[in-house]
């Protein structure tokens, strides 16, 4: 079969709604996309672990301590089960990490904003996770069998996530002066941050048609960031909070929640590299990594030993 | 019949312990050498986590002085912490967290078998409970002490860093402090030589295969049950007290 | 260095089913792949037990030779048992 007549009869089946499973032939741009995407999503959801990590050791009460670590441990789950989807596709965990710690792949830039209350311990529960949730209920259904059955066990568990958060929130807005500055203060911080979380507008989306085409992506920025504010202004309200942006406001004929304007200079540097965390967040993981190298090195070397003495 | 207040402080004595090493696994959440062991680490933490809620629980209830879990846990001073000096030595390294690990889950392991036989249902339950956790741990540690002792040159040049290292607050284990005493005499607690030796037990097969060689000094640290601790031990309370001293009686 | 190989990982949710793929890990041996897949795939109580095989001692079918080997089932219907059109007086067969 020429080339032609493969792509085309892959996009017969991707129209049809057939997974496409990794032995598949799949066109080589295809396959790029997909590595990029999926080691991207495994790298935000590692790097996500950090920001909340950063507040272990100093959670309130017990309980919340065993539930934020529960949660952080699920990301580390998440991030092993993306990067297990992608080594479905003929790449090695390591050269994808490799590629993270050089600056070559990208990872969500959300993560790159400091937490610096316990508050945003419940903000990132609420909206990042929640932002987050929207994209990956897409993503089930994204045409890549490896990927979405990633999507569908990775939505199972973050449905605790986003409610763990709320409820901090939940506790805070119910509690004194200082917890309800705490509460109001994170709101602001990660309000607009959650928003860009979406990527740009559709316009403005340089791989967008493509990955629609192919049914990598299956709902479009814009149509997400939509639904996403419309989920959670209400949800602000049972809190008695307020979202920082005076230009929200119930549009009775497009049966939706009209908002401002993202800052796009904003967004643009994060990405970047400019962003509050961007340096020490990277530095991290390439720490761990470094500092890691020799205990890999020496359960290999075991294992070697072992299999060598029982040969 | 166990007198109450030795009951209480031998709740103590674990729980402080659990709580301690799952703040200090806690901190490699995020940084630990392979995704896997960052997990696997990261379970260790939550089932030290689960264990002291449940001591702390009984604990206060022992007390039945209205101080909840919390309070026990977030707002005693230093001088009240009775958990074992090893459990509060700092992360350092891979090497020293496993052999941290591997020295108290060699003791855990027998301990709360014998507790989980004891007359006090309670304790007898949660002992029961934490010992499936710890024969898990000790499975985990000890499997690690092997590699990285029979691993690469660095890896056991490492491992056996902290072997010698950690030594020294290992003895402490078996100085039976009041309490303990007391739960021995009432037929609670096993005996803390038959654990000493069934410890030693351990450590020498698991060193052994390891490749590792045993310490030789005797000399040991000692205070951790008597509230008197490293200097390691304040640093870390300061961190994991911060919310609790910086906003009292809130809800959280 | 080398990579610590990759593992396939099956799971028996529970006694009397069949173990089911679930995804896979990296580890130095297949002792570690149990417990690493422990740690990973059964954090909410999915499993009563754990299959690894390392991911290249599987061989796997060809998904171009699919019409070979799958399609010259798809005429024998009657080894389906909705193919029998029985008196309905029969009630269980």
């Amino acid at each position: 079969m020429t080339i032609e007549e493969l792509e085309r009869k892959f996009q017969d089946r991707i129209d049809a709604e057939e997974k496409i499973e990794a032995k598949d032939w799949m066109p080589e741009e295809y396959r790029k996309t997909l590595i990029r995407q999926i080691s991207q999503h495994a790298h935000s959801e590692v790097v996500g672990m950090l920001p909340e990590g950063n507040w272990v050791t100093r959670a309130p009460n017990l309980k919340r301590k065993a539930i934020l670590l529960a949660k952080i441990q699920d990301e580390a789950g998440h991030g092993l089960y993306l990067y297990s989807a992608a080594e479905t596709l003929g790449v090695e965990r390591d050269s994808l990490i490799d590629d993270l710690h050089s600056g070559k792949a990208k990872y969500s830039s959300i993560f790159n904003y400091p937490a610096i209350s316990w508050a945003d311990m419940g903000a990132i529960g609420w909206l990042v996770d929640g932002a987050a949730i929207m994209n990956q209920v897409a993503l089930c259904r994204t045409s890549y069998g490896p990927y979405a059955r990633a999507m569908v066990r990775i939505c199972k568990e973050e449905s605790f996530h986003q409610r763990q958060g709320y409820d901090i929130l939940l506790s805070l807005s119910r509690g004194n002066a200082a917890q309800k500055r705490m509460c109001q203060d994170a709101i602001n911080r990660w309000w607009w941050p959650s928003l860009m979380m979406f990527g740009p507008n559709d316009a403005h989306s340089p791989h967008s048609a493509q990955s629609m085409k192919w049914k990598i992506k299956r709902v479009s920025n814009d149509e997400l960031r939509q639904r996403f504010v419309d989920m959670t202004v209400p949800q602000c309200e049972i809190l008695g909070m307020k979202l920082p942006d005076d230009k929200l406001k119930w549009n009775p004929e497009r049966g939706h929640y009209d908002f401002g304007e993202i800052d796009w200079s904003e967004f643009n540097n994060v990405l970047k590299g400019n962003g509050p965390c961007n340096k020490e967040r990277l530095a991290d993981r390439l720490n761990a990594h470094l500092d890691g190298a020799w205990v890999r090195e020496a359960a290999m070397a075991h294992s070697e030993k072992r299999a060598r003495r029982t040969a | 019949m166990i007198p109450k207040d030795h009951l209480f402080d031998f709740m103590l004595i674990h729980a402080d312990t659990s709580l301690i090493i799952s703040q200090r696994l806690s901190e490699w959440c995020g940084h630990g050498p392979v995704l896997e062991q960052d997990m696997a680490m990261t379970n260790l933490a939550l089932d030290h986590i689960g264990r002291a809620r449940l001591l702390y629980q009984y604990a206060s209830e022992l007390e039945n002085a209205g101080r909840s879990e919390d309070e026990l846990a977030f707002l005693r001073d230093e001088l009240d912490y009775k958990n074992l000096l090893l459990a509060e030595y700092p992360n350092t390294d891979f090497a020293f967290t496993v052999t941290r690990q591997f020295f108290l889950d060699a003791f855990y392991i027998d301990l709360l078998d014998k507790l989980s036989g004891s007359a006090d249902s309670r304790l007898a339950h949660i002992a029961n409970k934490s010992l499936k956790e710890t024969q898990y741990h000790y499975k985990w540690s000890s499997d690690w002490m092997i590699r990285l002792g029979d691993g690469t040159e660095i890896s056991h040049e490492k491992v056996q860093n902290a072997v010698d290292r950690l030594w020294e607050y290992t003895g402490e284990i078996f100085q039976p402090a009041e309490c303990e005493l007391g739960m021995m005499e009432a037929g609670v607690a096993p005996s803390y030589e038959e654990l000493s030796d069934s410890w030693h037990q351990r450590v020498n097969s698991v060193l052994a295969e390891a490749t590792l060689k045993k310490p030789q000094s005797t000399w040991q640290q000692k205070g951790g049950k008597t509230g008197h601790h490293t200097e390691h031990l304040g640093y870390l309370l300061a961190e994991m007290q911060y919310m609790q001293r910086a906003y009292p009686g809130l809800d959280w | 260095m080398k990579n610590w190989p990759l593992f396939e990982i099956f799971i028996r949710s529970k006694n009397g089913l069949d173990h089911r793929h679930v995804g896979s890990l990296h580890a130095a041996d297949a002792e570690m792949a149990i417990e690493n897949a422990r740690d990973v795939y059964t954090r909410r109580m999915e499993g009563v037990s754990i299959w690894v095989v390392e991911s290249k001692n599987i061989t796997a079918s060809d998904p171009s030779e699919a019409e070979a080997l799958f399609e010259p089932a798809m005429d024998k219907i009657y080894r389906h048992p909705t193919f029998y059109d029985l008196p309905d007086e029969l009630k269980h067969m």
